[in-house]
């Protein structure tokens, strides 16, 4: 089983984005199960949501407490929710965000994990400049598809016009895509950094 | 067709495809989303023919329900929590009436203090409306239900409740595979009332019994809840004929032909559960499960039968009765009387609270080795109680125990 969560904050789309991922894992034959906290949403504040991913069916109803990849939409809620509680430090942590670990306030949490396992990706730029609207959910998706597997990148841009028609959907599938092609590109360099040999 | 659907969307679809005649409701948390796509559904004429009627409240909600259904319409609506009991006084004259009203309930727990997160509360709090209650262990159980609550519901002249957990069912995102609408409208016949108010032929419903008859006619609505209890079983076979899946029934036991200990659950939570058994099968334990579809009417027999070899019993339910301790240990222990059996209450998840395999594994455990006591609340605080009782018990003036134990909570964090 392989299991994810999401962190942002309200009007992100931090739900749909574990339902899309969902539906991507479904369309590839796996069984899969999204789900989110239940706060009384309202934009800005802080969301999480879960998305399970296995071969046999899922059973289970408790949240994610020990998530395989972790997705962060927003950085700035590291300093307001325990996002990296139960991350093991093999986990894979991806990152929204277009400025330094150090502005951030990141680098003690990036020592915690393997180098190339904690990564950021400018979502919100990408999404700004592909969609026309500060929303990272359908990027953060193509770039955890390039980033662990776990899904093709067909399958996220399925998903995506499985729930979105006509331009929106468009958009989303062309800034999914270039969210792909980035971590594809930069995380081979990081690889390349961590392991210079 | 499987499709990866929100439980919501699943079970509204599947209900538009009971073909209801007039749907009417009041939205509420968590169940908003089931009803929103019902009317939209009205709305485009993907259902058809059928009203959708706007009301004021659930007390309209369920008086609307009670009026078309008495003029021979299929009537549905859906509700939670404090929605459910305001809506209490027609919800009690639907099961006398025998009024075959199916309802959604999207379980939440009921304040005070207010909460919107899931526990069965709400459900417990009608328990003795005369109504039918079926439980959903996952969405695919939930959208099939809904299809044999509309069929038991009018074969039996008795209103039937399809409780699905709150978020934790409603708003999962899952695989479900929608009962087809040919094969609904096999399983389903159009609505052959008992009693319709018809102007060609006129006649009350709703009768004021004194009395001389009140007992004969509450004890004919417990008759109907005994049909009903031979149906829901040959009704599930048939479903499962039909539609080729295990849905609804009486009860499910779960590795439970050799177990000493049986643990006993409604709805969702009966999945981790099952998750937690399997790990202390794993370590040995002669540990299993029996899952209630059914919760009204009382399937004794059917849960007697599964816990004959059964040393002890651990209900772990998401309500309770204050100043008692658990609501379904107590039908259970009623159905072990002919062998009484150690029957123990966990009581978990209250108001969204999550349950956790771990901490299931771990009453589970102490069951198995004989230290669970009687009545558990799973991972409760105690620090937090005991500060809050000392603070009563140090002045008058304390204040109220909700806002003192958040404050608490927030000073330790």
């Amino acid at each position: 089983m392989f299991q994810v969560r999401f962190h942002g904050r309200g009007g992100q789309g931090v739900v749909t984005a574990a339902e899309l991922l969902s539906v991507a894992a479904f369309e590839e034959g796996k069984h899969a199960q999204a789900f989110p906290t239940f706060g009384s949403e309202r934009t800005g504040a802080p969301v999480t949501s879960f998305c399970r991913i296995a071969d046999e069916p899922i059973r289970t109803r408790e949240p994610v407490l020990a998530p395989d990849a972790l997705v962060v939409l927003d950085a700035t809620l590291v300093n307001q929710v325990d996002v990296f509680a139960g991350m093991r430090p093999e986990g894979h942590v991806l990152i929204n965000t277009s400025r330094s670990y150090e502005e951030l306030g990141l680098e003690r949490f990036a020592l915690r994990f393997r180098p190339e396992r904690f990564f950021s990706v400018p979502a919100t730029e990408l999404a700004l400049a592909r969609i026309g609207k500060p929303l990272p959910n359908a990027v953060m998706l193509g770039a955890l598809a390039a980033y662990v597997h776990v899904v093709s990148l067909a399958a996220v841009d399925s998903a995506i016009r499985d729930r979105f028609e006509g331009p929106t959907a468009d958009r989303n599938v062309e800034a999914a895509r270039e969210a792909y092609r980035y971590v594809d590109r930069e995380f081979g360099r990081e690889v390349l950094r961590a392991s210079p040999d | 067709m499987l499709r990866q659907i929100e439980g919501s969307r699943a079970v509204a679809e599947t209900v538009a495809r009971c073909r209801p005649e007039v749907v009417c409701a009041y939205p509420i948390s968590p169940q908003t989303h089931i009803i929103e796509a019902v009317g939209a559904m009205v709305k485009t004429g993907e259902l058809s023919p059928c009203e959708f009627i706007n009301v004021e409240s659930e007390f309209a909600a369920m008086s609307v329900a009670l009026g078309a259904s008495a003029a021979g319409a299929r009537a549905y609506t859906a509700t939670a929590s404090q929605g459910l009991l305001f809506m209490m006084e027609a919800v009690y004259n639907a099961g006398g009436l025998g009024l075959p009203v199916v309802m959604t309930i999207a379980n939440r727990a009921v304040g005070a203090p207010i909460n919107i997160w899931n526990d069965h509360s709400d459900a417990m709090a009608v328990r003795d409306a005369g109504w039918v209650m079926l439980f959903a262990a996952t969405n695919q159980e939930a959208a099939d239900l809904h299809v044999q609550a509309f069929r038991l519901a009018e074969e039996v002249s008795v209103p039937v409740m399809v409780c699905m957990d709150g978020f934790v069912l409603t708003h999962a995102v899952e695989p479900v595979d929608l009962p087809e609408q040919e094969a609904v409208d096999a399983f389903l016949p159009p609505y052959q009332p008992r009693q319709i108010l018809d102007p060609d032929d006129p006649m009350t419903i709703g009768a004021m019994v004194g009395p001389e008859a009140f007992a004969e006619v509450r004890y004919l609505a417990h008759a109907r809840h005994l049909q009903a209890l031979r149906r829901i079983p040959e009704l599930a076979a048939e479903f499962g004929a039909a539609f080729g899946r295990d849905s609804g029934g009486l009860v499910r036991p779960y590795r439970c032909d050799d177990a000493g200990t049986v643990v006993v659950a409604m709805g969702s939570i009966l999945g981790t559960i099952k998750d937690a058994v399997d790990e202390l099968r794993d370590a040995g334990h002669a540990i299993g499960v029996l899952g209630l579809t059914t919760f009204r009417p009382f399937p004794l027999e059917a849960v007697s039968d599964a816990l004959a070899r059964a040393g002890r019993v651990v209900v772990v339910e998401k309500a309770f009765s204050s100043g008692f301790g658990g609501v379904l240990s107590t039908d259970v222990a009623m159905a072990g009387i002919p062998r009484p059996v150690e029957v123990a209450t966990v009581v978990a998840g209250l108001g969204g609270r999550p349950v956790t395999k771990a901490a299931l594994a771990g009453v589970f455990e102490d069951a198995c080795a004989g230290r669970l006591a009687p009545l558990t609340f799973l991972d409760l605080d105690t620090g937090v109680v005991e500060r809050e009782l000392a603070r009563m018990a140090s002045e008058r003036r304390s204040g109220p125990s909700a806002e003192n134990v958040l404050r608490d909570l927030r000073a330790r964090r």
